[in-house]
């Protein structure tokens, strides 16, 4: 059961927390609680994995590989806890920002049920189930994208629904197409069935459909104008959530089915990755650089972080895969952070663009040093959690000759410093536009609460920094066994 | 039997595509309806459709009778359209509430979050 | 939507027990022979917006056993009480529990389904023919 707790702890708690519509209290209490309890079950299972390796539970007891199979490995286990740890700290963000910004009373139950797609996609052993959690996912988000109920949050929802459910649509036609070559869904069963010859052969299209529908998913050149769009309708916890965990998500399923799944997809594909996810990077960079809208700046980066993630895709190899790995979960974390510390900003100076801001240095020093240490985990700085996060792609790729990919890499995190050191001086340093320093509002929304999220964020940010030996090595041994599934195959 | 569902399938997809493009909310909302549709075909046409035997075990067999249709890609499409279902009724309540607050209902009203740069280099000011 | 039927007004009192007897049939039969939640739920949906349409939104509103989304939720949390009975024995999750006169946590799970989805889609025809938009939802 312990496999299928992350999934159902979240779902049971979206529909305790939907059945309290009038009772604002019980509902957030409710909400902290499956937040909590989601934590401690994500921990548990981390601790198993490590401990004992991978373990499967196949739904309704029906025999594999024809049941519907859940797997956490350690790769998954790493991931749930993470997304764990980010959900408890979006429940206390939501909780400490008042009832007035979240209630419209949909944004807790919406939260959690996000939360458990999140999980069964980094459980799902089989293609049809990750579809599944792919359009409640979709759901979800489109849910926390009206929740404002006016006209720019519904025109974020039709943008955002018009290309996911593109994406959504080829993702099913690829894993039907998949089905009719192998004859299996489970994904285990699929890497066993796709090294027999004739099978290969009949692969590389509808594969490559699959990494389209999930390339657009997870935001890749040319296909990523939505995210900035309509991302920034979004509350800011949910921002936060979603920002964080989205899109990483759908490079998640990319590394997994390559890297343990379909590993022997033609080298041209792979090739193709590598230079998408250089044209990605930079043209997300450049994006940011363009953009004075905080939520922009930082949307058009996830963009930019995600051709770093493709990228170590396209190395395809268990180096490449760890580095990924490592990147992943330090991307989640500070991504999240910063939308956090963003929301943070809107509430201590009181606009989203940076030409309206200013004056925050003084006036909030614990929240410039909360931004700074995100920001310089971001750029990469050394020790942060994104130096090391580099070091390890960088390194590979210069150790494959890919000195193109490598130097792109470290080009695009000099413009990455570009942006966050426009946020800094334009939001912190330079005085605030406006005569009267501070806006009324923004004294008495800032409770110390309002920092604990963004504070418990920054720990494992720092953690990964300072101390990265034990979960690099975590990672390499879940990539390692990843790996080796794939080639014993 | 095969040619004849690729044959409709290409032209569900062409209507499909035809209606995403005509900028114009409510056809955008069914075009993606219709090309639901013809997805569900080619996960429907993966069963490799010709038998007409449905997958029905007769009372007293504890078998299928042979060449009986794989029952998989249908369940598969019956959860499909479920979602799309859902999905299809959630956008057009959207497109219609959008078509009514901007008294206009093509692609190209929607500016609100993304209103048009007023500056020669620096984007607009999003007030919210 | 200014002209209604009357006649289909008067008609659509009985005609709505009658598709839900027919909903309820067909959810019941689904248990060994084609039916099941899903179909029942959508002659329910239809016998709602039967209602919604020949009278308003707020008729049928009143006929529903709860509000719309609460008898969504109700059916999503039926749903996964019946895949947790089954784990209760050490199971796994949505293993289900068979006993004698049909009864079985199937059932259970074929009505949760039937509630969701005569609660969230009615949610959507009301959203629909109100004049509010989805705020009204």
């Amino acid at each position: 059961m312990l496999p299928l707790a992350p999934m159902l702890v979240p779902l049971v708690t979206a529909l305790l927390a939907a059945a309290l519509p009038r009772h604002a209290r019980l509902r957030r209490g409710a909400s902290l609680a499956g937040a909590v309890a989601l934590l401690v079950c994500a921990a548990a299972l981390f601790v198993r994995v490590s401990r004992g390796g991978a373990i499967s539970v196949a739904v309704g007891d029906w025999p594999l590989p024809y049941a519907i199979e859940f797997v956490a490995d350690g790769l998954a286990a790493a991931l749930v806890l993470t997304a764990a740890l980010l959900g408890v700290c979006a429940v206390v963000h939501a909780l400490a920002t008042g009832p007035a910004s979240e209630e419209r009373a949909g944004l807790h139950p919406l939260l959690h049920a996000l939360l458990a797609a999140v999980m069964a996609v980094f459980l799902a052993g089989d293609l049809f189930n990750l579809y599944v959690w792919f359009e409640l996912m979709l759901i979800a988000t489109l849910g926390l994208l009206v929740l404002g109920a006016e006209q720019r949050h519904a025109e974020a929802a039709l943008k955002y629904f018009a290309v996911s459910m593109l994406g959504t649509l080829l993702m099913l036609a690829a894993v039907g197409l998949i089905y009719g070559a192998t004859g299996h869904l489970n994904l285990a069963a699929l890497g066993a069935a796709a090294l027999a010859p004739q099978v290969a052969a009949a692969l590389p299209a509808p594969v490559t459909l699959l990494l389209l529908a999930l390339l657009l998913k997870a935001g890749v050149f040319p296909l990523f104008l939505w995210l900035p769009a309509s991302y920034h309708a979004l509350p800011v916890t949910a921002l936060a959530l979603i920002g964080g965990l989205l899109t990483k998500v759908a490079l998640y399923v990319v590394l997994r089915l390559l890297g343990g799944v379909f590993v022997n997809v033609p080298g041209l594909l792979v090739e193709a990755l590598g230079w998408l996810a250089v044209i990605t990077m930079i043209s997300g960079v450049l994006g940011a650089a363009y953009h004075w809208d905080m939520r922009r700046i930082l949307a058009f980066h996830i963009v930019s972080q995600i051709g770093y993630l493709l990228l170590g895709v396209a190395l395809a190899s268990p180096a490449g895969t760890a580095g990924t790995a490592f990147f992943l979960i330090h991307n989640v974390l500070v991504k999240a952070q910063l939308f956090l510390v963003c929301g943070l900003m809107w509430m201590a100076a009181g606009h989203h663009d940076l030409r309206r801001i200013g004056g925050l240095y003084a006036a909030r020093p614990l929240l410039a040093l909360l931004f700074l240490i995100g920001a310089f985990s971001l750029v990469g700085v050394p020790p942060s959690s994104g130096f090391w996060g580099k070091l390890l792609l960088v390194r590979e790729a210069f150790a494959q000759d890919r000195l193109a990919w490598g130097g792109a890499a470290l080009g695009v995190g000099l413009l990455t410093l570009y942006s966050m050191s426009k946020i800094w001086l334009e939001g912190f340093w330079k005085p605030h536009p406006e005569t009267r320093p501070q806006r009324s509002f923004a004294h008495a929304a800032l409770s110390p609460v309002a920092y604990l999220a963004a504070l418990a964020l920054t720990l494992p940010i720092l953690a990964l920094g300072l101390y990265p030996e034990p979960a690099m090595r975590h990672l390499e041994l879940a990539t390692q066994a990843l790996w080796s599934a794939g080639g014993q195959r | 039997m095969g040619l004849m569902l690729a044959i409709t399938i290409s032209i569900i997809v062409a209507v499909g595509v035809l209606l995403l493009l005509s900028g114009e909310l409510f056809r955008l909302v069914i075009g993606l309806a219709v090309l639901g549709t013809a997805v569900n075909l080619v996960v429907f046409m993966t069963a490799r459709p010709g038998s007409l035997t449905p997958p029905v075990i007769e009372p007293g067999f504890t078998t299928l009778p042979a060449g009986a249709v794989n029952a998989l890609p249908q369940a598969l499409v019956l959860t499909a359209i479920v979602i799309g279902f859902a999905l299809l009724c959630f956008s057009l309540v959207l497109a219609a509430w959008l078509a009514q607050r901007q008294r206009r209902a093509d692609v190209d009203g929607l500016r609100a979050t993304e209103p048009a740069p007023t500056d020669a280099v620096k984007p607009a000011i999003l007030e919210d | 939507m200014t002209s209604r039927s009357t006649l289909l007004a008067v008609a659509s009192r009985p005609l709505y027990w009658v598709l839900l007897a027919a909903a309820l049939w067909i959810l019941l039969r689904g248990h060994n022979e084609p039916g099941g939640g899903f179909v029942g739920g959508l002659v329910a949906v239809a016998a709602s917006s039967l209602v919604a349409i020949a009278r308003d939104t707020e008729a049928a509103r009143r006929l529903l056993p709860l509000a719309p989304l609460p008898l969504a939720m109700l059916g999503v949390g039926l749903a996964t009480l019946a895949g947790l009975l089954g784990g209760i024995g050490g199971a796994p999750f949505l293993t289900h529990l068979w006993s004698s006169w049909g009864l079985s946590t199937v059932v259970l799970f074929d009505v949760g389904v039937f509630l969701a989805v005569w609660g969230s889609l009615s949610g959507y025809v009301h959203a629909l023919l109100a004049d509010g938009g989805p705020a009204s939802r």
